[in-house]
């Protein structure tokens, strides 16, 4: 029976949250107003708006989990999100999958944000809210799926089956319920897919606080007063952001098959840019602090991070970018909606902006070379180009469609070699960057002048320039813009390091934020230039085949082709691939495909021989077992060095009858380097293409030859009974066993021949991974011979492709350090806030 | 001139180095014809061709060549004027090629009578547009 009850709660919550927000908005707004006598009523009026706008925002979320989590495949977005055989941390990430998940996630966020501001502020609360109230609206708008004539308002995420689909199934049976779903995208079947999005979101809600308290200063004339509240959250949000994007860029090369971790797609540099300008604008309200100068780039870089985000959303949500990304959405028709969305607090941003410029205090004097405000400055200035540099090209799509809605033809298409084209500049800024790190931070804490400067940065500079080379020579980087990026980012990591020891010498720990995030950008330098500039593909082919074709021989062939149990050279090991292994649940570890067979029940399988893993015994033989998630299988892959077994590494693949072959890489983790390695080709074992029939005459104890393996006809017995068939009475049943050596391996085969009241059965072996069907055909007991049929197919196999990421290390650490250094400033920052609003100084 | 001029100079002097290069190496959408005429010129910038798969008068695909080792394959393909064309692509061949409804090809031509593609996007039919619903409940 379809449950029309959670879907009808859920859309009665959208509805409830979309006019409470508005009505808290208009609310907020009289509180603001309000005289001293009555602003006591007006704020207790909002924030219960507030709370039941918050409260119905959970029960969207409640309601859409419900429905997934109860598998109500009457439902749409359960039943395109969603399957029986998902787990229930991967149910959380159907959640998010669709757009209007992603959505409500963005709605919850907000919520969570706003009744911090309310229970944090005193005089801020009223503007600031107006602002969120705002933005609130706007975003449960997107799900309200509110249908007026031909306008569309949002898409709901409630909306049944039935109504989503013309099937002509639901004509006969307007209550039919699919018994699964399609499933979640494999893809975003991974831990870091659960955690990764939520992060993500919580940085676009959080972009949101400073720009809402720039609003509410412009609107109320505090012009610098909004700095001090909204420094600790800028702070706070290009942490969330920059770990969002860290997390995304760690998904990607864990799950991934592109090769690394940043591909700049469109969906990544959507995320990237916000955060650049939202670090541009921290260093330009944090020097606002510190001399009162800056204050108009401040609000510039704050309106823009936020704009730059709705923007992101629109790039990834609206469907422009087309064919221009491999992870955009398809569009929902919501991208008028968020068009407007954009533009209304552009405009409303701007034109607060406008109104205020000439009242908004800037410093008449020259900033002087030696000051810490030119050198800041020159800082946000090169984050911005970067930022510039980035959102440029992404946006070709965009400009097409503009050039295209005034009639025009445009063919622009982005660059075909995105990684060298947006490397080129971003790694030279970002060179720019660390030297910039480096020199501003001594200006930062000592007033110097020239002279002074040369003198305190000869140490670090002779140390760093020693530490380079050490690091030249050992890492054998003889290219000449690699050797600048090393000294680049030594001198940065050096440099901060020494004001951090001053600092941690003289005062707290709370004061080097700054210098901790610089380290982490030197080693993030440091880690991007070796394991993407130094990585190499170690998988070429070595198999020795020449092509007739001459311009193929030019180009290196990137994969190899390993055959099962044939050991294949790549570079310094000796790789054999083993089989397929599936993972089972309550056993560690991969366990052998060929040890189970798929039951009945989804991820069900029996076990045909006992499983043990190291001398224990987890399962016997008979029992049944539950595979996590049947679809994937782990190719195994061993590798031997100088004839010693090194290691297995187990790539997943899975056919998937939408998206083809997912394939995801396995690495091995060596402290100072990575080998990366994912099968992009597998056998199908489902639709064998047998060659004809090869006959072979043989006695127990000759040997023959098998598709090329060396096989030996152990012996012939006559049984009496036979697993899974009933011997009668007068049946005879002889079972021959075959010793197939295929290089080191040694398999059994037993075709059974049967005589069953003067007629003649066989039961054949197939062998998937040789690729081999052997038949018991006939038996001439006179010679004692037996007559074999033998077909062959391709052995398994699959196509493999490895690489060396060097120090990749050094990457993820400084991204770790740099993300502390942002939680330290973030505790400073919100510390000095809380003391001067205590004293009212709000 | 104050030191803000010349920063500021130096700041839309960047950033129009930077429309430059954009508009320089952005790539552009053509058809064979006028990629191959492209070649000929001696422009050796990788460029888009949109089209699909060659198929035959029964609607299947033809043409696909998938190299002994596996590891680079040739197909047919046939842009949107029309014309056809023999490409190379140097990656194992994708799983659900021969599926995909369209197919974009980034690259240039190696010869007069190869394309080497260094990248292929593939449209196949989205789970989205599905509009049969498995009846194994009913």
């Amino acid at each position: 029976m379809i449950n029309t009850f959670v879907g009808n709660l859920g859309h009665f919550a959208t509805i409830l949250a979309f006019v409470s927000a508005v009505v808290t908005a208009f609310s907020y707004y009289k509180y603001s107003v309000a005289s001293e006598l009555e602003k006591a009523n007006w704020r207790n009026f909002s924030r219960i708006l507030f709370y039941i706008h918050s409260a119905a925002s959970v029960v969207i979320a409640i309601s859409l989990f419900e429905i997934i989590y109860s598998h109500r495949f009457e439902y749409f977005y359960a039943y395109s999100h969603s399957s029986m055989a998902l787990p229930v941390h991967y149910m959380i990430s159907s959640f998010w999958e669709g757009q209007e998940g992603a959505f409500i996630l963005w709605i919850f966020w907000n919520v969570v944000l706003g009744l911090v501001i309310i229970h944090t502020n005193k005089t801020w609360e009223a503007p600031v809210m107006v602002v969120f109230a705002l933005v609130q609206a706007f975003l449960v708008s997107m799900i309200m799926g509110v249908v007026i004539g031909d306008l569309k308002i949002g898409s709901s995420p409630f909306i049944l089956l039935r109504d989503a689909l013309s099937s002509p199934i639901f004509q006969m049976n307007p209550d039919f319920i699919p018994a699964d779903g399609t499933g979640l995208n494999p893809l975003l079947q991974n831990i870091w897919m659960v955690i990764h999005p939520p992060t993500l979101f919580l940085g676009y809600a959080s972009t949101l606080v400073p720009f809402a308290f720039l609003m509410a200063g412009l609107a109320t004339k505090k012009y610098s007063e909004w700095i001090r509240p909204a420094l600790p959250w800028a702070i706070f949000s290009a942490m969330i952001l920059g770990m969002g994007i860290i997390m995304g860029a760690y998904w990607a090369y864990v799950t991934l098959n592109f090769g690394g971790y940043w591909n700049w797609d469109p969906v990544e540099n959507a995320v990237y840019v916000p955060w650049l300008i939202m670090v541009a604008g921290i260093h330009t309200m944090i020097t606002f602090k510190k001399s009162s100068t800056a204050l108009k780039t401040s609000i510039v870089l704050v309106i823009a991070s936020f704009i730059l985000v709705l923007y992101a959303t629109f790039l990834v949500r609206s469907g422009v970018l087309g064919d221009s990304s491999v992870h955009s959405f398809t569009d929902l028709g919501l991208s008028g909606q968020l068009l407007i969305y954009m533009l209304f607090f552009l405009a409303a941003a701007i034109f607060l902006s406008f109104r205020a410029w000439k009242h908004i205090p800037t410093s008449e004097k020259e900033a002087s070379v030696y000051s810490r405000e030119f050198w800041i400055f020159i800082g946000a200035t090169t984050l911005g180009l970067m930022a510039f540099q980035v959102i440029l090209p992404t946006s070709i799509p965009v400009w097409n469609a503009l050039v295209e809605s005034f009639g025009g033809i445009s063919n622009m298409a982005p660059p075909a070699d995105q990684v060298g084209f947006y490397t080129k500049f971003q790694l030279w800024f970002a060179v720019v960057l660390a030297l910039l790190t480096a020199v501003g931070q001594f200006f930062w804490w000592n007033k110097i002048d020239g002279k002074t400067l040369k003198e305190t940065l000869v140490t670090p500079y002779i140390i760093s320039v020693l530490i380079s080379a050490v690091i030249i020579v050992w890492g054998k980087v003889y290219d000449v813009s690699y050797i600048i990026v090393v000294l680049a980012g030594s001198f940065t990591i050096v440099a901060n390091a020494t004001i951090l020891a001053k600092l941690l010498k003289k005062s707290t720990f709370k004061l080097a934020g700054g210098s901790l995030a610089h380290i982490g950008l030197g080693m993030i330098l440091i880690g991007v230039m070796f394991s993407s500039g130094y990585s190499e593909v170690i998988s070429y082919n070595l198999s020795g085949l020449t092509y007739s074709n001459s311009f193929e021989d030019e180009i290196n062939k990137e994969h190899v082709l390993l055959w099962i149990n044939k050991p294949t050279q790549i570079k310094d090991y000796t790789a054999i691939y083993r089989g397929r292994q599936k993972k089972v649940v309550g056993v560690p570890g991969l366990v052998d495909a060929k040890l189970l067979k798929k039951a009945e029940g989804v991820n069900q399988a029996i076990v045909l021989e006992d499983i043990v893993i190291d001398g224990k015994t987890y399962h016997r033989e008979g029992e049944f077992v539950q595979i996590v998630l049947e679809e994937n299988d782990y190719y195994k892959i061993d590798y031997y060095k100088e004839d010693q077994f090194a290691f297995s590494l187990s790539p997943m693949a899975q056919y998937n009858t939408t998206m083809g072959l997912i394939s995801s890489p396995d690495s091995r983790r060596f402290l100072n380097k990575d080998l990366y390695t994912f099968v992009s080709v597998v056998n199908d074992f489902d639709d064998p293409e047998w060659r004809e029939d090869e006959v072979f005459e043989v006695a127990p104890g000759e040997t023959f030859y098998v598709s090329d393996m060396v096989t030996k006809f152990e012996s012939a017995d006559v049984v009496k009974e036979l697993d899974g068939m009933q011997l009668m009475d007068g049946d005879v049943a002889v079972k021959a066993k075959l010793i197939v050596q295929d290089y080191d391996v040694e398999k059994v085969l037993e075709p059974i021949f049967i005589i069953r009241n003067n007629q003649v059965g066989r039961v054949p072996v197939i062998e998937n991974e040789l690729g081999v069907k052997v038949e018991l055909t006939n038996i001439v007991p006179e010679e004692n011979k037996f007559i074999f049929t033998v077909n062959r197919n391709q052995k398994d196999y699959v196509v493999l492709k490895a690489i060396v990421k060097p120090q990749i290390n050094i990457l993820w650490a400084g991204t770790i350090i740099m993300l502390i250094g942002f939680c330290v400033a973030i505790y400073r920052r919100y510390d000095e806030f809380s003391k001067m609003r205590d004293k009212g100084l709000e | 001139m104050k030191k803000g001029h010349i920063l500021g100079l130096g700041i839309i002097a960047i950033a129009i180095v930077i429309i430059v290069s954009m508009l320089g190496d952005a790539s552009t959408y053509e058809s064979f014809a006028t990629a191959k005429e492209m070649k000929i010129k001696g422009e050796e910038k990788a460029i888009h061709v949109v089209g699909q798969l060659k198929k035959s008068e029964m609607g299947e695909v033809e043409g696909i060549e998938v190299n002994e080792n596996k590891t680079s394959f040739y197909f047919m393909m046939v842009d949107n004027d029309g014309t056809e064309q023999r490409v190379f692509y140097n990656e194992p061949i994708p799983a659900d090629f021969h599926r995909s409804e369209q197919v974009v090809v980034i690259g240039a031509y190696k010869s007069d009578e190869i394309f080497l593609a260094d990248k292929i996007l593939m449209k196949c039919p989205s789970k989205y547009q599905e509009t049969e619903v498995s009846t194994a409940g009913m």
